[in-house]
């Protein structure tokens, strides 16, 4: 792999790390605990919007940041033909040998 | 049968399960040892790393601090699942693809400095010894309350099984243990949410049945707007609004978050698997599994709230049932007629409140509130016995490999053979065990406390190292060791300042911004980022080998760039 193509795998692995961690922040510190109070007027069911984004809502988003950055990191590997994973690689070595 | 006899088959039938599995995955060379020869499947790393991070804390006390703070209790499920966002983006595929065995080891070799791995080993030990005592406690209380054995003999039980299946199998008899423990704790965990959550609004799912109504029995109504009734009326805090100031809530948040990126037993469970896309997968099962646990949690937390008050309030004290005089029995449930009616009065006002309820007994309490069949009762006895051994194991392992590979075999003694090492990994198991033992048996009243410190200090020092010795290629040695020395020394003082020298002084009027101790480690953090950045520029920047191999573990895959 060469220098450059290195350096804009890394520049878009930093740019997908950045724009996930922001949403972490806006999901967890924003709406879970900054603007909880606000939130709280609006309800659904029996919860409070902001309650149960603390509570309950916030754990699904980081489930699903973590699912969304596994795929789109997968695709990038992909991408710059950085397969890393065990299952093809190993098959690869032993055609070089 | 009774609860006991469930009690003890459940008990038996899991250790056995867990001396089966040490015995078949004995350890035979210190890469077995450390990290379970390198080739465990991102579903198992998932799980193991799931039971590793429930703890007891996680398992016995957080659904019942919970049930006690309200929506205050949200920085503990934030905290302790927002951090794996972190640990999954920014440490774990780049951990795997540097490929050691511990985090001291990366400390180390990043930072070119024997300095810099002697202070990781410090801070690795001192944090896990915190955190394992804590688990030998919880292991402590539950033998104690349910198999009516003494406290002490309970420890020494907990004590020998971790011995045995850690000494035997190290990183790989502990990974699959894990992942059966796993399947324990959070069967036992979601069968009694379910009855109760059946029971009390008709809604199988506890994540929904939190947000539903009351069925006829329990009043009707939504279920978090009778507790909050329930709490205004008794006199006690709103359960769905906050008491705690939003910055201290804000902090003590963060620090849980960061201290879950930073703990050694944690990230060491990303080495185990064969390649950095395997590393990323199991970071995202691994916190599926951990939600399923902590979504039920604030749920279980409400319906164990309103249900106590329902049981309790305004009862005859002669009318309780059996659970309340065995929780008496340990001193965990105290009853005061302070008016003498014989009637229990639990309400808000400390002057006329004549009930005390352990935060602790909440979740061993619940099915028993509930008056769920024995068996469920015996279950969640085997699940968090299962939660508090899984953790202490992982937790021995920091300590063990710390001791053998970074101490011995890194630093002072490096002419040791393969088979030496194993020997002295071994030994300094026994070694850990006996102390946390000691200290499980002789806790001091703080231990409980000082588990949550054990994040702060994690957060303080490793978190930031690590993350700049992966993002900061000219990072080097000297801006590390300052930030990690800062920050640790800060945190730690302010700790021990506010728990143990002045405690009188513990209130939000003397509190550095109003952060309280449990937050203080997401300051620390930051001190210690900015320390390190700072030294940094004014001192020569990391050597061209070094700044390599970072360029190498920013790639996946083998391939090396040239």
């Amino acid at each position: 792999m060469s220098d450059s193509s290195a350096h804009s795998y890394w520049k878009a692995n930093i740019r997908l790390v950045l724009s996930l961690l922001s949403v972490w922040f806006f999901i967890s510190f924003g709406c879970g605990i900054l603007f909880v109070d606000a939130l709280d007027t609006i309800r659904f069911g029996g919860f409070k919007l902001g309650f149960w984004i603390a509570q309950q809502g916030s754990i699904f988003a980081f489930v699903a940041l973590i699912l969304i950055y596994i795929r789109a990191m997968d695709k990038l590997d992909d991408k710059y033909n950085l397969d890393s994973s065990s299952e093809s690689a190993k098959p690869a070595q032993e055609e070089s040998q | 049968m009774s609860v006991q006899v469930w009690t003890y088959l459940f008990v038996f039938l899991s250790f056995s399960l867990y001396i089966g599995i040490a015995i078949w995955s004995r350890a035979g060379s210190t890469k077995e040892f450390y990290v379970a020869g390198g080739g465990v499947t991102p579903l198992a790393n998932g799980m193991a790393t799931a039971a590793d991070w429930m703890s007891a804390a996680s398992f016995i006390s957080m659904a019942g601090l919970i049930s006690f703070l309200g929506r205050d209790g949200t920085f503990y499920l934030m905290g302790w699942t927002g951090g794996y966002v972190l640990l999954a983006l920014l440490l774990a595929p780049y951990l795997r693809k540097f490929g050691k065995f511990t985090v001291p080891d990366f400390i180390g070799d990043r930072y070119y400095s024997q300095t810099a791995r002697l202070i990781a080993v410090f801070c690795a030990i001192s944090v896990s010894f915190v955190y394992v005592c804590g688990q030998m406690q919880g292991a402590g209380i539950v033998f104690s309350r349910f198999l009516e054995v003494d406290f002490t003999t309970g420890v020494l039980i907990g004590m020998t099984i971790v011995f045995f299946y850690a000494v035997l199998g190290g990183m790989k008899g502990i990974t699959y243990t894990q992942v059966a423990q796993y399947c324990v704790l959070i069967f036992a965990f979601m069968v009694p949410a379910i009855f109760i959550s059946i029971m009390m609004t008709g809604q199988p799912v506890p994540q929904i049945g939190f947000g539903s109504e009351l069925t006829e029995a329990y009043g009707g109504g939504y279920l978090l707007d009778r507790l909050d009734g329930l709490s205004e009326q008794l006199g006690f805090a709103t359960y769905t609004e906050g008491q705690r100031s939003t910055q201290d809530v804000f902090f003590i948040t963060a620090a849980l978050m960061f201290g879950t990126a930073g703990l050694p037993h944690v990230i060491i469970r990303f080495f185990t698997v064969p390649s950095v896309r395997d590393a990323r997968k199991s970071a995202g099962y691994a916190l599926v599994f951990i939600a399923i646990l902590y979504t039920t949690a604030p749920a279980v937390a409400a319906f164990a709230r309103t249900n106590l008050i329902n049981t309790v309030s305004n009862a005859e004290y002669e009318s309780m049932p059996e659970w309340f005089s065995k929780w008496e029995d340990t001193g965990l449930i105290t009853f005061d007629d302070k008016n003498n009616d014989g009637i229990i009065q639990y309400v808000g006002d400390p002057q006329t409140n004549e009930l005390n309820v352990n935060r602790d007994i909440m979740v061993l309490a619940n099915p028993e509130i509930a008056e769920l069949p024995p068996w469920v009762i015996a279950l969640v006895v085997a699940g968090a016995l299962a939660a508090a051994l899984s953790t202490a194991a992982g937790l021995l392992l920091v300590i063990s490999t710390s001791v053998a590979h970074d101490m011995l075999k890194r630093t002072f003694m490096p002419a040791i053979t393969e088979k030496q090492e194993l020997a002295c990994a071994r030994l300094s198991i026994l070694i850990a065990v006996l102390i946390a033992g000691y200290y499980g048996i002789n806790a001091p009243a703080y231990v409980a406390q000082v588990v949550a410190f054990a994040f702060g200090l994690a957060a303080a020092s490793f978190f930031p190292a690590i993350v700049l010795g992966i993002f900061q290629k000219r990072m080097n040695k000297e801006g590390a060791i300052a930030g990690m020395v800062v920050g640790f020394t800060f945190t730690a003082a302010y700790i021990i300042y506010f728990k143990i020298i002045n405690p009188a002084a513990d209130s939000a009027d003397n509190w550095f911004f109003g952060i309280s101790p449990e937050g203080i480690g997401a300051l620390g953090t930051v001190a210690n980022l900015v320390v390190a950045l700072f030294v940094a520029k004014f001192t020569p920047a990391a050597p061209e080998e070094v700044q390599e191999i970072v360029e190498n573990i920013r790639l996946p895959g083998e391939a090396i760039p040239r």
